[in-house]
């Protein structure tokens, strides 16, 4: 085996990294899409023109930025029923992801998904899933594929703090690990799954410690720093590509919406809890952060915000007047023949 | 023309798809340096190495969810699960995954997965490894679901189902494997959805399913004797279903019984019966009829084995009841 087992590492404290300002802005900008584009989606749920499940990434952000910023459209993303963060970072648009979940013609997967079944495969994102755990599966099979194929593409699977207590977490790893696959486990710990408590779940909440059972490298890291997230990912996402196998990233974040828009959320976590994890978004202290350290000025940050705003209405406006799927195409695809 | 065993026939099949073919590869456990518990892959990996032969851990669900991201990304797996009772551990990786993706990803990915094993009652395997659960995935959108039961089916339909871009289940029954029937030196395939004929005949139209088409044949001759023209078809492949031929024979015959080892309810049987009937029903001189094997786990002891799926005098009894209705 090439690859050692490092175990965990202590929560990286990257912030002071520098970045280059194209790469800072481009997080930046990527980052504020999520987050508006969510927040239309709730609005727009609201408004009743949601009509499934409408899962909110709000609050965790920084993490499928930091890491997408390293692949690849050949690269191929799995990823869970919080997905929409995961497609947009993953460079599917917001006029797909709003149509889609609209239901309508034009959506990512040609409204036969919803926020649960977002497909890209054009842009490698493999799919959201309404399962929790096979995405760890199938990206380990995707890392099996690539190295197969003798390419240097990777396979990442999304997850949350729910998927690691499944058996898909321990086979997955575990198969990564032994056959050393270009893959990567980030495992969003949101400290809830739906809406039972990690600590309620399993003796050891560490997960990023849980690497070392399998022989892979794992790593904790701040899930609310964009640029601590960025960095351990690079690092994971260059080892994998130079054929050093898998690596478990554990990014400790918080979801500060409700499990699913129009879901009731108490009962399970106190209202401060939550305001003080709205302290540490990971939006306006990165913002504060590229100001500070002299990489744009606020009114280029402003420039941007304004940029997003249009961005995120004319997806609105394409989703509105986009067209209902033909009933007379419910029944293809279900084969690849027609039949 | 030469003969092979079912088993032999079935593995020059993949070995040609293997060798044409460089994204093609196995899992299972044993399939490796061992060459699979039936001799499913034989010599393969001296050819091919691990990477193409690859020996799992023991963990069906974990395996083939790995197989299910292999395909939808450039590859084409083939599971080998030994005894198919052993998939049940994978079920939502199959059910939810596999066969939706294409669907779910409105066709733009693909799903050329194999899950192959040996199936049926017999030589006192016992509950856990005597299944078939065909039935099971007939009734799901996004499956193909191949039982051959000649050696030559099993070359021509498993490289059809290693082509195939849906998931496809293989069945082998053990009791099969070591049959023997002429194989052509060339290149050829089986397709999906085309019944055989096995036998013709013209007083009553059988079709049956796995093991139970060797074991009408076997009761033929004698129904003869007793003045019975028995028309035999195997469907080859039960998902998709060839039912045009069966209603052709049933137009020609006018009775139908189906005989199939699993258990009734909700199985293929019952489908034959219902499209027959809504297709067919002016065609009919005598109700359809089903003989299956006992609703039950698959006991271990000889004679309750024997007890539990249909034996050839039962055939030839369902029969006579049939056309003497």
């Amino acid at each position: 085996m090439k690859s050692k087992a490092t175990g965990q590492k202590s929560v990286a404290q990257a912030t002071n990294t520098r970045l280059d300002r194209r790469t800072s802005l481009a997080l930046y900008r990527q980052m504020l899409v999520i987050r508006r584009c969510e927040e239309q989606l709730a609005r727009s749920y609201q408004a009743g023109f949601i009509p499934g499940a409408c899962h909110t990434y709000i609050g965790q952000e920084a993490v499928a930025t930091g890491v997408c910023a390293h692949l690849r459209p050949d690269d191929a993303v799995f990823s869970t029923h919080r997905g929409h963060g995961h497609a947009l970072a993953k460079g599917v648009s917001v006029r797909r992801v709003i149509a889609e979940l609209f239901g309508k013609a034009t959506g990512c997967s040609a409204g036969r998904g919803g926020s649960m079944h977002l497909f890209a495969p054009e842009v490698g994102m493999m799919g959201t899933s309404g399962i929790v755990a096979p995405c760890i599966l199938q990206a380990t099979g995707a890392g099996y594929s690539f190295k197969l194929l003798k390419t240097d593409r990777v396979g990442v699977a999304f997850f949350g703090d729910g998927a690691v207590n499944n058996g898909a977490f321990h086979e997955g790893l575990n198969m990564a690990a032994v056959w050393e696959l270009p893959t990567l486990f980030v495992c969003e710990n949101n400290m809830y799954a739906t809406e039972v408590p990690f600590a309620s779940a399993t003796r050891n909440q560490d997960v990023a410690s849980r690497a070392a059972v399998y022989g892979l490298p794992g790593v904790a890291v701040d899930g609310n720093d964009v640029i601590a997230v960025y960095k351990a990912a690079g690092e994971a996402i260059s080892r994998a590509r130079a054929g050093g196998g898998p690596t478990l990233i554990e990014c400790k974040t918080y979801r500060t919406r409700p499990h699913a828009e129009g879901m009731r959320d108490a009962g399970y976590r106190t209202v401060e809890e939550i305001e003080a994890w709205k302290a540490r978004d990971p939006i306006p202290h990165f913002r504060a952060h590229v100001m500070a350290t002299g990489m744009a000025s606020e009114d280029e940050c402003d420039q941007i915000d304004a940029e997003v705003k249009t961005l995120i209405e004319d997806g609105l406006q394409f989703a509105m007047d986009s067209p209902w799927p033909d009933p007379a195409t419910a029944l293809d695809h279900v084969y690849s023949t027609g039949k | 023309m030469r003969e092979l065993t079912f088993t032999a026939a079935a593995h020059e099949g993949l070995a040609e798809e293997m060798a044409s073919d460089p994204t093609i590869f196995v899992v299972g456990e044993g399939i490796g340096r061992r060459g699979g518990n039936f001799n499913t892959t034989t010599g393969l990996y001296d050819l091919y190495g691990p990477e193409r032969l690859r020996d799992t851990p023991i963990c069906e669900r974990g395996f083939v969810g790995l197989c299910v991201g292999a395909a939808m990304t450039g590859t084409r797996p083939v599971v080998d699960f030994m005894f198919i009772d052993f998939i049940l551990d994978a079920m939502g990786e199959l059910i939810n995954q596999a066969a939706k993706m294409q669907y779910m990803s409105s066709g733009r990915l693909k799903m050329p997965l194999v899950l192959r094993g040996c199936i049926g009652v017999g030589g006192a395997s016992a509950t856990h490894h005597s299944g078939s659960y065909a039935s099971i995935f007939v009734h799901l959108p996004g499956f193909r679901v191949v039982i051959p039961t000649t050696p030559y089916d099993a070359k021509g339909l498993l490289k059809t189902s290693i082509r195939s871009d849906d998931p496809v289940l293989f069945l082998e029954h053990k009791s099969l494997l070591n049959t023997k029937g002429p194989v052509p030196e060339g290149e050829y395939t089986v397709p999906f959805g085309q019944a055989s004929v096995c036998r013709q005949g013209t007083d009553v139209t059988v079709v049956a399913i796995a093991l139970m088409v060797k074991k009408t044949l076997e009761v033929c001759e004698q129904l003869v004797q007793e003045g019975i023209s028995v028309e035999v078809i195997d469907p080859r492949t039960v998902a998709p279903l060839d039912i045009d031929t069966i209603i052709e024979s049933v137009h020609k015959t006018g009775r139908l019984l189906i005989v199939d080892e699993t258990f009734a309810p909700c199985a293929i049987g019952a489908e034959v019966a219902a499209q027959v009937m809504d297709r067919a029903f002016d065609d009919l001189d005598a109700p359809v009829r089903r003989l299956n094997g006992v609703q039950t786990p698959v006991p271990y002891s000889a004679p309750l084995e024997a007890a539990v799926v249909p034996q050839p005098p039962a055939i030839a009894q369902a029969i006579r009841d049939v056309v003497a209705e």
